[in-house]
């Protein structure tokens, strides 16, 4: 039995036909409580703030030792939440919830791929990576994506899910993916984002492909990689086989890209597709390597990233164990250091591509987890930070969201 | 036929054995899905191949592909082995 939500959205998405704002405007959010979702690799855990963001609560765990990717609230209709979720023995499915996490319901027809005929080459969902709620004129629509390489929707908000025939089987998609490679946890398609002003344009990151562009509702792709470097790959400037590891696209000028790739951090403004490596300004004692990248809802100039070591054998983890975060205001052209709050010594921290988040309050609270198990918010953009939780499991994905 | 259910799969049966029919056991994954909706795909992928940390028994004998025959006095054990930590 369905209880009554315990909340709703106070901030909708951006909507169709946002243009862009000035680079500094800022507006204060109505007044409400920070949803933080936090999948790991052994559960779920909610955590809710005090209207101030200084008091929080911690609920869980949902669904102890099940491998949770990604967790998230719809901000369309604030109720809908989605779990992608497998365990060790058990395929991926999702459940999904309308009373915040009160009780869960899975779902009827999880993201599959169509059974293959004989002698093709046949593909299995290992796991559901991201959750992606679509354009805000198509309310009930989702996205989700997986490993290997596959893009489904749901036209009823999560209950049933179909394949994505124009990226799962376009004539490209063998040369695109290499299902049998990949990082250590698969080849992946990591992302969707959609153009608030076009719900048929949308670009996918993968993690042997880089970044593809559809203007047609995901029925034809085309590579856009531009400059983005794959120094693992015997030509490093190919056209596709880069490793993306986030895309963001600025909700108030969508023609403005953020990518944190395997090698390096880069800018795409659009019409244009050569991107810049804005990471060649950040410390060269720094380097510009790591998973997520993270955009100030109401600046497209301000973007974050999380540092870390590619160097030697690439450890993937805070450079000389001082964790920080890099904060850019003028659209990477500089970087500046943020680590007030951070262990100053002996913090190997790694943050994962879903691992670090901003919420749309004013000043904007920002929130990463690591694979160690901590959880960290800063509630002034960045100046300070603490720690909300250790000792949790692997932390996969964290995501914030303002409530009533 | 009779069929035992791991821990792993006891939020979908509530139940440590159930009954179940078939004369292959594809039909009995189909039957259990029947059942117990969504029970399948957590053990069994969109290929029709038996997932990878998810062992089967008939009558004590592993068994590895959906087309093994199946009589109504077999017992079937489903068991979760092999990955965890």
């Amino acid at each position: 039995m369905q209880r009554k939500p315990a909340g709703r959205i106070v901030r909708k998405a951006p909507l169709a036909g946002a243009r862009r704002a000035h680079p500094r405007a800022t507006h204060r959010a109505a007044a409400g409580t920070t949803l933080l979702m936090v999948g790991t690799r052994k559960g779920a855990w909610l955590f809710r703030s005090d209207p101030q963001r200084r008091k929080w609560t911690i609920d869980g765990p949902h669904f102890l030792g099940h491998i949770v990717n990604h967790l998230t609230l719809d901000p369309r209709d604030g109720t809908t939440m989605l779990m992608a979720s497998k365990t060790g023995h058990l395929g991926p499915t999702i459940f999904r919830s309308t009373d915040m996490g009160r009780t869960w319901t899975e779902a009827s027809r999880p993201p599959a791929f169509p059974k293959a005929a004989e002698g093709a080459r046949a593909l299995a969902v290992d796991y559901t990576f991201s959750l992606a709620p679509a354009h805000p004129s198509e309310p009930r629509a989702w996205y989700a994506t997986t490993c290997p390489p596959g893009l489904f929707r749901s036209e009823d908000a999560g209950v049933t899910w179909t394949p994505v025939a124009g990226w799962n089987e376009h004539p490209m998609y063998w040369k695109w993916n290499n299902p049998d490679a990949g990082t250590p946890d698969g080849s992946i398609l990591q992302w969707v984002t959609i153009d608030p002003r076009d719900p048929a344009h949308m670009y996918i990151v993968t993690s042997e492909g880089g970044v593809f562009e559809s203007h047609d509702h995901a029925d034809t792709w085309r590579p856009l990689n531009k400059n983005v470097e794959a120094v693992f790959m015997p030509n490093p400037n190919p056209e596709f086989g880069q490793d993306t590891h986030c895309l963001q696209m600025h909700p108030l000028a969508p023609d403005r890209l953020y990518q944190q790739s395997h090698c390096g951090i880069y800018r795409l403004d659009r019409p244009g597709d050569e991107w810049v490596r804005i990471g060649r300004n950040m410390p060269e004692e720094i380097g510009d390597i790591g998973f997520p990248i993270v955009l100030h809802p109401r600046d497209p100039e301000r973007a974050w990233v999380f540092p870390m070591d590619g160097t030697t054998v690439w450890p993937r983890t805070s450079p000389g164990g001082r964790p920080a975060v890099y904060l850019t205001r003028d659209a990477g052209e500089s970087w500046e250091r943020q680590d007030r709050g951070l262990p100053r010594a002996q913090g190997w921290m790694t943050v994962k591509r879903q691992g670090f988040c901003a919420d749309d309050r004013d000043p904007l609270g920002l929130y990463f987890g690591t694979t160690c198990g901590e959880l960290w918010t800063s509630p002034d953009e960045g100046r300070r930070w603490r720690q909300l939780a250790a000792h949790l499991p692997e932390i996969y994905s964290v995501a914030a969201m303002t409530v009533a | 036929m009779r069929v035992l259910i791991p821990s792993q799969l006891r939020s979908y049966t509530h139940a440590a054995e159930v009954a179940g029919v078939g004369s292959t056991l594809e039909e009995l994954t189909q039957n259990l899905d029947a059942q117990f909706p969504g029970i399948r795909f957590r053990i069994i992928d969109e290929q029709d191949r038996i997932r990878r940390h998810i062992r089967i028994f008939v009558n004590g004998e592993a068994v590895n592909t959906l087309a093994t025959a199946l009589a109504a006095s077999d017992e079937v054990q489903i068991v979760g082995a092999l990955t965890g930590g």
